[in-house]
């Protein structure tokens, strides 16, 4: 076989590993959720289909296919079916550019443990980020329905508000990495280097815009059920509601990670190599922190949700504006200062 | 001619920049003309790609199709589109610039092709790979051309102050 | 340069054919049978006034025209971000100063925006 065959089939099993491990982390994730919310309310929360209830995510995809397509006779209809196509395109190519582990040796060849280790790797992420807008703006003004408009609105300019904060903030990494590279970066947060430590106001800052991006609570006003019934997908059904659903958890799942790769050290393990562990062990371990540590971001995620109330518009677009943005440049600002007076 | 990857894709995108431009032009609906013009920015971030230009390509894809497209989404949605009908009544100078238009157009044509075709330029510079990266735009940028980067600066608060007076008039 | 965008490519086809695959299933398998009502726009199950495609507010448009001016000043600010930590110290301080005013000016754009109340939701 030549070379290059080899490279694209080792590339294709990586993809399609990485991409059913997300789909089943999303399915279970709603499952978390259900499960926490309840939990949080004093509930029981879905425990009758399988042990636990740990089939319902497989139950419910069945069901959502089986529904009517309905696209409602005003609607546009080849946006209304272009909007959550676009939504899910971005949730699942995002990945992409995240190591998810380092280096390993298998049958006497090195694989990097990311799809795609290129040069521009954050400003991927950040691009993708900036293409999501896309699917709620055209979601909202194709239905032909007041709800889905109002939500649509509010959320592109949520998202494009928060959008410069999130790219303010992941400045202030580059600035001490000097580089776009995930892989570099994670590598440079060996021991307890962390960027959380390192740029505590960089990951508030990014932490508060992911949760914004992402449409989650307390940022969650393009669906505020209340008054919008389902802002931006109050018109869709079947699937094309399944996409919009799948690609709010995807998104809260790769933004888990790319808070975990950025500011919580990726898969690295803390002083994992000074206990002399086999080769092989020690990678396994570093996957299992990258995963841990997505986990744990992901039920923070669930764990706000349904502990803090929504934020009023006003509200959200001030602490957009006049807090976030300010407190991002002059962390900025502040991280060359302090690199500028540590050079020599 | 080699039938390397880059000749392939470069077809593929061309052409396919060409079709989107086409049919950007040609959708009545300015909803899908503006869609149809964010999947022309990908295919020229896609052949900025191909010339080695990444940090260029990447941009193309976040202020182009992430931020300025946005707007155009957000203006076409903010006018009436009932009012489409009047804004294409007839107009004297939209004819007039039309035809300016073509000609310049034509004059860029030609020019692409005489060039193209003699050889001249076909060639990339050797340095072209790392003269795309942020690094090498970064160390230039901020050293040796450090003044335009700051009357750069200065036409981005020039905007700001025209879209706020622009608008102004709305708010009261 | 162009292998390693290769992979990327790859999952940007996978995506795209999970979503068309996706969209198009539930037409395919889901019962069919529309009626005038079951297609009729929802409006808190009365008969819809109007329609949709009516003007909004100009702030939406002004956040809009705010995000595009200061994303700018972002990417900008990236070619700087990256080299940064490799410059000597001289050029470091001057490329620092540079930043410093570009920030700067910015920032005077932000203020006059708040000023003017531009940014201010009621």
């Amino acid at each position: 076989m030549p070379e290059w065959l080899i490279d694209i089939l080792i590339t294709l099993t990586k993809i399609v590993i990485v991409e059913g491990v997300i789909l089943t982390a999303v399915a279970y994730s709603v499952y978390a959720e259900r499960r926490v919310s309840a939990f949080t309310q004093n509930r029981i929360g879905p425990n009758r289909v399988g042990p636990a209830g740990l089939l319902q995510p497989l139950v419910d995809v069945v069901k959502l296919l089986m529904k009517e397509d309905i696209v409602p006779a005003k609607a546009n209809r080849l946006v209304h079916a272009l909007a959550p196509g676009i939504s899910i395109l971005v949730a699942l190519s995002t990945f992409a550019v995240i190591p998810f582990g380092d280096k390993i040796l298998l049958a006497g060849r090195e694989i990097k443990l990311q799809i795609a280790d290129v040069n521009i790797g954050i400003l991927y992420i950040l691009a993708l980020v900036s293409l999501g807008v896309y699917g709620v703006t055209l979601s909202g003004w194709s239905s032909n329905s007041k709800y889905s408009l109002l939500g649509g609105l509010r959320s592109s300019a949520q998202m494009i508000s928060y959008e410069l904060s999130m790219g303010l903030a992941v400045l202030g990494v580059i600035l001490i990495n000097g580089s776009f590279e995930l892989d570099t970066i994670v590598q440079n947060q060996f021991g307890w280097k962390w960027n959380i430590i390192l740029q505590p106001i960089g990951f508030l800052t990014f932490l508060v815009s992911a949760f914004a991006e992402t449409n989650r609570t307390p940022f969650d006003l393009p669906e505020a059920e209340q008054e919008l019934v389902g802002g931006y997908h109050t018109e869709y059904s079947s699937m094309k509601f399944a996409m919009f659903f799948l690609a709010e958890y995807a998104n809260v799942i790769v933004a888990s990670s790319v808070i975990t790769t950025l500011y919580l050290g990726g898969w690295q393990f803390p002083y994992l190599q000074t206990f002399g562990l086999p080769d092989m062990l020690v990678s396994i371990l570093q996957v299992l922190a990258f995963c841990g540590k997505v986990f744990l971001m992901v039920l923070f995620f669930i764990w706000v949700r349904w502990t803090i109330p929504r934020f009023r518009y006003d509200q959200l677009m001030n602490l957009g504006w006049k807090a976030m943005l300010p407190l991002a440049l002059a962390n900025l600002v502040l991280t060359a200062i302090i690199l500028t007076l540590f050079k020599t | 001619m080699q039938f390397t990857l880059e000749f392939v894709l470069f077809v593929i995108f061309g052409l396919g920049a060409i079709a989107t431009a086409v049919l950007m032009i040609t959708r009545k609906n300015p909803i899908m003309s503006a869609i149809f013009l964010v999947v022309n920015f990908f295919t020229v971030a896609v052949i900025y790609l191909l010339l080695k230009a990444q940090f260029i390509a990447i941009i193309q894809v976040l202020v182009y199709m992430g931020a300025i497209m946005v707007l155009f989404l957000f203006v076409i949605m903010l006018l009436n589109l009932q009012d489409e009908k009047k804004l294409s009544e007839q107009f004297t100078y939209k004819k007039i610039t039309a035809v300016l238009l073509s000609i310049l157009l034509a004059m860029l044509l030609g020019t692409t092709f005489w060039f193209g075709f003699s050889g001249k330029y076909l060639r990339l510079a050797d340095t072209a790979e790392k003269l795309g990266t942020a690094e090498s735009l970064g160390k230039l940028l901020f050293t040796v051309y450090s003044f335009p980067v700051i009357a750069a600066g200065m036409l981005l608060l020039a905007g700001i102050v025209g879209a706020v007076v622009l608008a102004k008039k709305k708010f009261d | 340069m162009l292998e390693s965008y290769i992979p990327i490519m790859l999952v940007l086809s996978f995506a795209l054919i999970f979503a068309v695959v996706m969209i198009n299933l539930s037409s395919l398998l889901g019962p069919s049978k529309p009626d005038k009502e079951k297609l009729s726009t929802y409006e808190s199950g009365m008969e819809p006034i109007g329609t949709a495609r009516e003007r909004f507010s100009v702030k939406y448009y002004m956040v809009a025209v705010s995000f595009i001016l200061f994303d700018l000043e972002v990417v900008f600010l990236y070619p700087w971000a990256i080299s940064f930590i490799n410059f000597p110290k001289a050029e470091m301080v001057y490329s620092l100063i540079v930043a410093l005013i570009f920030i700067f000016i910015l920032f005077v754009g932000l203020i006059y925006e708040y000023k003017k109340g531009v940014l201010k939701w009621d």
